[in-house]
């Protein structure tokens, strides 16, 4: 198994890119905690749920971009736990982060059209 | 030989920030993809997503809810704190961050607790 | 305080393990006064490091119940729990024997982030003039303290999961340098701390700034160098 290290400019590159996508997310996660903390009152509903997210754009955009910045945010954090605490090389723990990013840009935009479209 | 650090070397305030930032980036990132299947059902229409939302009724499952909005709230603040000894200004290791990322944790939990018993 | 100490001293090689003594207790006593207590009167065979034991030279690092410190700065008093105290080697770098360590690595990394100055300037023109008020030299000024004694290298959980992470001192080190307006050897010294050997790795957990005997906190610098990395590889000046 051929070694992969990542050269210098992409590590710095890697390092920005997950800084510009936690301030992102920092703001869609307080939307996100407001709006999950009015809408789990009296209960969860599809009916509800649906009612709220269905032909909304504004809700469209604004999960669209969450879902993009996660994408690139969790993957990032999620290759150096594995080659920090399971001991991968680089390549098989971006190789699994990758996984795990495209397991959320798939699904989290599949998620989105369903609630939206 | 070398030897290693045990609980001792880490007891101080910055490194369970740490900790706690890890873990619930890590517990996090594995539960989006079951939050986005779940509300992916919705794509089979509305008894399809209702039919999951019952289990959200249960007790335990509430108390994941809970765990996840107090898990994303000491994430966020705390990432937050990181930003700032990255970006801003240098102050310290922001400890005065650390206790912020716990308060805002409590007042969210205490929010979302509050709310779905509401 | 009772009139003696439990004190567990770290022995071996290659391998090894705590052996107990018993040292009189003393007001004002330091935890290197317990270990040349041990050395002189109840086993010369103990090796360990000191020099100055006047907090100048951090020779006499070690791992005092746990936690990295200067043993001719670290009041027994201070750390005891009751009368039991714990004395090993420093981590993260190979056991010679008992308490000394081989720091031979911790000092390659330094000179692996090229924590040389490199300047151009020759005996025959002017000094250089620099504002000890501007922005760059009160950075340096920061750091420039720094006398490689080893603690944060030793308390820092990064350099234990990767061994080729340069470390908080080096890193510190460079970041002086980088902050040096007549040092010429910027892109060099750039491109050997920036990446996982480098600043990148680093995870803001802070060890190295807590344990710093001298108070630098090479937390800061190594943030500044992320921030000089991201600049530089954005203008494509990094490989």
């Amino acid at each position: 198994m051929i070694a992969v290290t990542l050269s210098a400019s992409t590590q710095a590159k890697l390092w920005y890119w997950q800084r510009i996508s936690a301030m992102v997310l920092a703001l869609c996660v307080l939307v996100h905690l407001g709006v999950m903390i009015y809408a789990v009152r009296g209960g969860l509903s599809a009916a509800e749920i649906l009612g709220r997210t269905r032909g909304s754009l504004v809700f469209g955009a604004f999960y669209t971009v969450f879902v993009l910045a996660c994408t690139v945010h969790v993957p990032i954090g999620f290759a150096r736990v594995c080659e920090e605490w399971l001991g991968l090389k680089a390549g098989g723990a971006w190789l699994l982060a990758k996984l795990l990013g495209l397991a959320i840009l798939v699904m989290g935009l599949r998620a989105v059209y369903g609630v939206v479209a | 030989m070398k030897r290693v650090n045990d609980f001792r070397a880490r007891s101080h305030p910055s490194w369970w920030a740490f900790l706690v930032h890890r873990i619930s980036g890590l517990l996090l990132g594995l539960f989006l993809p079951l939050h986005f299947w779940a509300l992916g059902l919705s794509l089979k229409g509305e008894a399809e997503l209702d039919g999951f939302l019952r289990y959200t009724d249960a007790p335990l499952f509430k108390f994941g809810e809970w765990g996840l909005v107090v898990l994303l709230s000491l994430h966020m603040m705390g990432g937050v704190r990181l930003l700032l000894i990255e970006f801003g200004p240098w102050s310290g290791q922001r400890k005065n961050w650390i206790a912020g990322a716990v308060g805002f944790g409590v007042a969210a939990g205490l929010a979302f607790a509050l709310a779905l018993f509401a | 305080m009772s009139a003696t100490l439990k004190v567990k001293v770290w022995r071996g090689k290659t391998s090894g393990g705590f052996v107990d003594y018993e040292v009189p207790r003393l007001e004002s006593q330091t935890v290197l006064d317990v270990v040349t207590h041990i050395q002189r009167h109840l086993d010369p065979s103990l090796s360990y490091r000191f020099a100055c034991r006047v907090g100048m030279c951090g020779s006499c690092a070690m791992t005092v119940n746990g936690v990295a410190r200067w043993t001719c700065r670290t009041h027994v008093s201070k750390v005891a729990e009751g009368d039991a105290l714990e004395i090993a080697p420093l981590s993260n770098l190979p056991v010679i024997k008992d308490l000394a360590t081989d720091m031979r690595e911790f000092f390659d990394k330094w000179a692996k982030g090229h924590g040389q100055f490199k300047g151009t300037r020759t005996r025959h023109e002017g000094f250089a003039q620099v504002r000890p008020d501007s922005r760059e030299r009160a950075a340096a000024n920061a750091g420039i303290e720094c006398i490689g004694c080893g603690v944060c290298y030793a308390s820092c959980d990064v350099v234990t999961w990767r061994p080729d992470f340069l470390g908080p001192a080096a890193l510190n080190r460079a970041w002086t340098l980088v902050n040096d307006v007549r040092d010429t050897a910027q892109r060099e010294r750039l491109q050997a701390v920036a990446g996982d050997v480098g600043c990148h790795a680093c995870h803001t957990q802070g060890s190295c700034s807590e344990r710093c005997p001298k108070q630098i906190e090479p937390t800061a610098g190594i943030a500044g160098l992320k921030r000089l990395a991201a600049r530089a590889a954005v203008r494509g000046e990094l490989e």
